[in-house]
């Protein structure tokens, strides 16, 4: 049963730990405006969700002797972080544009938001199933 | 890997920009101060950002001010030989503060402060909406 529940979860789960990693993302651009030399960095939502998805299904080694090596990127999710093209460069070498990443971070906050209002209206729907009522 | 990571990345660049305006403003306070307690005019002085990990996270930067450097522009000559510290010819050297530089810095530095502060409030509605989750 808790199989299932993790499988009724699981999809809404994982998209919001993609948006999660996109706002750290978008976050550290957005504090970088003003670095010299910086470059904004972004990633594909599709992609890294339906690599999230994939990932799942992999099966872990588990570790038996410290001697064993170790699973790359534990912790957080394997994106792919590409940089961005800035419309307009600037002198300083940093292609951080306030405007782009403003709307993709407020963008990404709002699906967030619409991810977390699923997820808790799939609960109140096994909340129903268990109740009865 | 978490939404307080975007705390972290978002304080350290009001911490950066916050320290950015006390440079701007005592640039700005002594703009017109011809001797300091060494002697010599002040000096204009401005902050590096460098981007820095925060901790643990390893795709995501924050941002740091790594050294406050002096201005390497020439002083401001004034004509004044009424001045105590004017030379021979009537000249005292100034600040090189560059007022009109230093009010656009400002600016600059409180338009920042205000996008992180709100990108943190984001986080945080965001934060309170998944402890809401289920209820």
């Amino acid at each position: 049963m808790l199989n299932g529940l993790d499988e009724f979860l699981a999809p809404r789960l994982k998209a919001l730990d993609v948006r999660v990693q996109r706002s750290e993302v978008l976050a550290s651009n957005i504090a970088n405006a003003d670095t010299p030399h910086y470059k904004a960095r972004d990633f594909d939502f599709t992609q890294a969700l339906r690599g999230a998805m994939d990932a799942r299904r992999e099966v872990g080694l588990m570790r038996t002797s410290p001697r064993h090596l170790s699973q790359p990127h534990s912790g957080s999710l394997p994106v792919d972080l590409k940089y961005r093209v800035p419309v307009q460069a600037s002198i300083d070498g940093n292609t951080v544009e306030m405007d782009t990443e403003l709307a993709q971070f407020s963008d990404n906050a709002l699906r967030m938001q619409a991810d977390i209002t699923f997820m808790s209206a799939r609960l109140r729907t096994l909340q129903i199933a268990i109740t009865g009522q | 890997m978490s939404l307080s990571n975007v705390f972290d990345i978002a304080s350290s660049a009001l911490s950066a920009q916050s320290q950015r305006l006390n440079v701007v403003a005592s640039n700005l306070a002594n703009a017109d101060s011809a001797t300091s307690s060494s002697g010599t005019p002040y000096k204009a002085r401005q902050v590096v950002f460098t981007a820095a990990p925060v901790a643990r996270a390893r795709d995501s930067v924050g941002v740091r001010v790594t050294s406050v450097l002096d201005d390497p522009s020439p002083p401001r000559l004034v004509y004044d030989p009424k001045h105590p510290l004017a030379d021979a010819k009537g000249y005292v050297t100034m600040p090189n503060v560059n007022v009109v530089e230093e009010m656009t810095n400002m600016i600059s530095a409180s338009r920042a402060y205000q996008i992180n502060l709100d990108m943190m409030n984001t986080a945080k509605n965001l934060l309170l909406k998944t402890l809401a989750l289920g209820q």
